[in-house]
């Protein structure tokens, strides 16, 4: 692809201060939560996340653990009110964002980051062709012209391997069909070359047949660009198929990190291993599910000591009470918020 | 074999695409189900698969009664309903009923739970006596594993696998013969969906029910249905049991859609044989000619454009799949 104005691998020059040896991504005790009139919601509650170049990330979690509002956070699009990030840091290459003002991260935003979100119908806008609004980034950011900017935007919708582009560039998002939409969304998140990108459930909305093309579209994209990838999602099949490293939440925490073959294997905190448990496979025919019971807490009125205490089959009178469970140290890269993870194990 | 409690023949449901306000012309047809046969025998789970617009939800709300169908027969406990009149339809309706995929959709926000599960009994009076009804409403919610003592709460004050557990309660109130449940877990979270499973589960050990089971979710299928049908614009293409769709099938298409399953598993990683299947399903409105699968298969020959696959035993394949060239390949390798 000839270009000028973009570098073909992203500047980090364009953030002020950026260092190209540090880590791409450093989320640090990340704290957020949502002042409603029904109290204060808790969302996320001091989330570390860590992310490589050409590394795929899976948060996983169920509804309601805090894995969207995170992806928030990282990508700056929060609203506040009601939502407000109240400690930590996410550093890109070694720069805080939460202390960019709002310019310097509009820039950012797009160029060095970049997201794809569940549904592509709401994601796009419906009054504007799938054209006009890929070709805008092009002009806000490159500053390229009109008749430039559309040939760009054909460019991409080529690269996400839309059948006859070029028609289709004038088409609205309502005339594309789930798949189809969902390759526009990541042909627009991928234009400007941002060396992460953060999928939130991005094929959930999708029939498996349709999945499994976007998943692997999704990875020879990445592997073309050396991207670092965040997949936020509920499904531990995608998962297993994809990520390199989890991360797995529970009310706004992450519980258990490991790389992918690791927590299969031998998951070491009790929801990880209830959640593995409780999923019926297409490989096995199974005898009855084992059950998590109860519900996720609700975010105002997190239960004290292990958020998970209430659901777990381990529990002992030291998960009731404060603190939270640290972050043990199970392996190389390997980490468990849970008191008995050696008993998770079966090392005990 | 049990009894037969539900059959379908040759049921076919055409929506018109019309023209014109005032004088409204049809000039086409979405063919939603077009020619499905299917038998349900008492004490089984017949599950249903297949991608969005292939028909599954449209079978549903045939099977109950919501829609007419164009052509074709429903048989329920042996009387074609096509035949009765409103009130022995209506008598009917009480032994098939019907779970829905959301729920919080599916459940009037400005009605108690009481009420909710209690409604079947208002519009079937002879059922229960009134001043029964209470109590069998809080037999009801203890049946589901809910509390009876929430009885005047709200739909909003429950999360959603509560509110499917009382989508359940409120579809056994009148102790059916047979269950639709369409896509009855898509909506929950993971840890809930297990809990409503091995709920339907338990009620059907309890209670004899037969279950038509519809789900996009193959996985879910494969753990609770002992015959599968797989569906693919408005046709059923292959149909089986358990094993013999899991683990031999022959369609191209049950392939393809069974490789394209994620398995929670990385060490198969790169060692699945997985098809990617090209392209999205045609239009409903303008099915293909002979095989509807062929635009999109790698299999495709001549025959297939002008001749249409039978749903029939074939010497390739153990059960009936509709495709000329029906082949083993054994996509998912089954553990024990």
């Amino acid at each position: 692809m000839a270009n000028t104005t973009i570098p073909s691998q992203p500047g980090v020059d364009l953030v002020p201060g950026a260092d190209p040896t540090a880590q791409l991504l450093a989320v640090r005790n990340l704290h957020v939560e949502f002042r409603t009139t029904a109290g204060v919601a808790h969302a996320v509650n001091g989330v570390d996340l860590t992310l490589d170049a050409g590394e795929t990330l899976a948060v996983l979690g169920e509804s309601g653990c805090g894995k969207s509002v995170t992806a928030q956070a990282i990508m700056g699009i929060l609203d506040t009110p009601p939502g407000y990030i109240t400690q930590g840091e996410v550093r890109y290459r070694g720069v805080d964002l939460l202390k960019l003002n709002e310019d310097d991260r509009r820039r950012v935003r797009g160029r060095q980051i970049a997201m794809i979100f569940q549904d592509a119908l709401s994601a796009l806008n419906p009054v504007f062709s799938v054209g006009f609004q890929l070709a805008e980034q092009f002009r806000v950011h490159a500053g390229l012209s009109r008749a430039e900017a559309k040939k760009r935007a054909i460019e991409q919708l080529d690269l996400v391997k839309i059948p006859a582009a070029k028609q289709r560039i004038n088409d609205y998002p309502h005339q594309f069909s789930g798949g189809m939409r969902q390759r526009v969304m990541i042909a627009m998140a991928l234009s400007l070359n941002p060396d992460i990108l953060i999928a939130d459930e991005p094929t959930t909305a999708l029939d498996v047949t349709v999945q499994a093309q976007i998943m692997r579209l999704l990875a020879e994209l990445q592997a073309e660009r050396n991207m670092g990838l965040i997949l936020i999602t509920h499904d531990m099949g995608v998962v297993a198929d994809v990520a390199d490293r989890i991360s797995v939440m529970y009310a706004g925490r992450v519980v258990e990190e490991a790389p992918v073959h690791d927590i299969y294997a031998s998951p070491s905190h009790p929801y990880t291993k209830a959640l593995l448990e409780s999923i019926p496979r297409l490989d096995r025919k199974g005898q009855e599910l084992s059950v998590i019971r109860g519900l996720p807490p609700s975010l105002t009125n997190i239960p004290a000591g292990c958020a998970f205490h209430p659901r777990c089959r381990y529990v002992q009178d030291v998960c009731r009470t404060d603190p939270t469970p640290p972050e043990y140290q199970v392996d190389q890269g390997r980490h468990s918020r849970c008191h008995f993870w050696k008993e998770v194990l079966g090392r005990a | 074999m049990p009894e037969v409690v539900l059959e379908t023949r040759n049921l076919v449901k055409h929506f018109p695409i019309t023209r014109g306000i005032v004088f409204q012309s049809k000039v086409g047809a979405v063919h939603a189900v077009d020619g499905v046969n299917l038998t349900l025998h008492k004490g089984e789970t017949l599950g249903v698969v297949g991608e969005s617009g292939c028909g599954k939800s449209t079978l549903a709300k045939l099977l109950v009664g919501l829609e007419r169908p164009t052509s074709g027969q429903i048989i329920v406990n042996g009387v074609d309903t096509s035949t009765l009149t409103g009130e022995q339809m209506r008598r009917s309706r009480r032994d098939i009923q019907m779970v829905l995929q959301d729920p919080y959709t599916s459940l009037n926000p400005r009605m108690t739970v009481g009420d909710i599960i209690g409604e079947p009994f208002e519009v079937h009076p002879d059922v229960v006596p009134k001043a029964e009804r209470r109590a069998r409403v809080r037999e009801m919610l203890d049946l589901v594993g809910l509390n009876p003592d929430h009885i005047n709460r709200y739909p909003h004050q429950f999360s959603g696998g509560q509110r499917q557990r009382i989508g359940i309660a409120r579809a056994i109130a009148l102790k059916p013969k047979i269950i639709v449940c369409d896509e009855p877990v898509s909506a929950l979270d993971v840890s809930i969906q297990a809990q409503v499973i091995n709920l339907l589960e338990q009620l059907q050990s309890e209670f004899g029910l037969s279950y038509i089971f519809i789900a996009h979710d193959l996985s879910v299928v494969r753990h609770i249905a002992d015959r599968v049908a797989v569906m693919y614009l408005g046709k059923v293409v292959e149909f089986g049991g358990d094993t013999e769709i899991y683990d031999r099938p022959t369609h191209p298409y049950t392939q393809a859609l069974l490789s394209a399953v994620p398995v929670p598993d990385p060490t198969l990683r790169g060692h699945r044989d997985q098809i990617v299947l090209e392209g999205d399903v045609p239009s409903p409105a303008d099915p293909p000619s002979g095989c509807r699968f062929r635009t999109r298969c790698w299999k495709a020959q001549e025959i297939c454009a002008t001749e249409e696959p039978a749903l029939v035993e074939r010497p390739t394949s153990d059960h009936p799949s509709a495709c000329h060239f029906a082949a083993l390949r054994d996509v998912v390798h089954s553990v024990e």
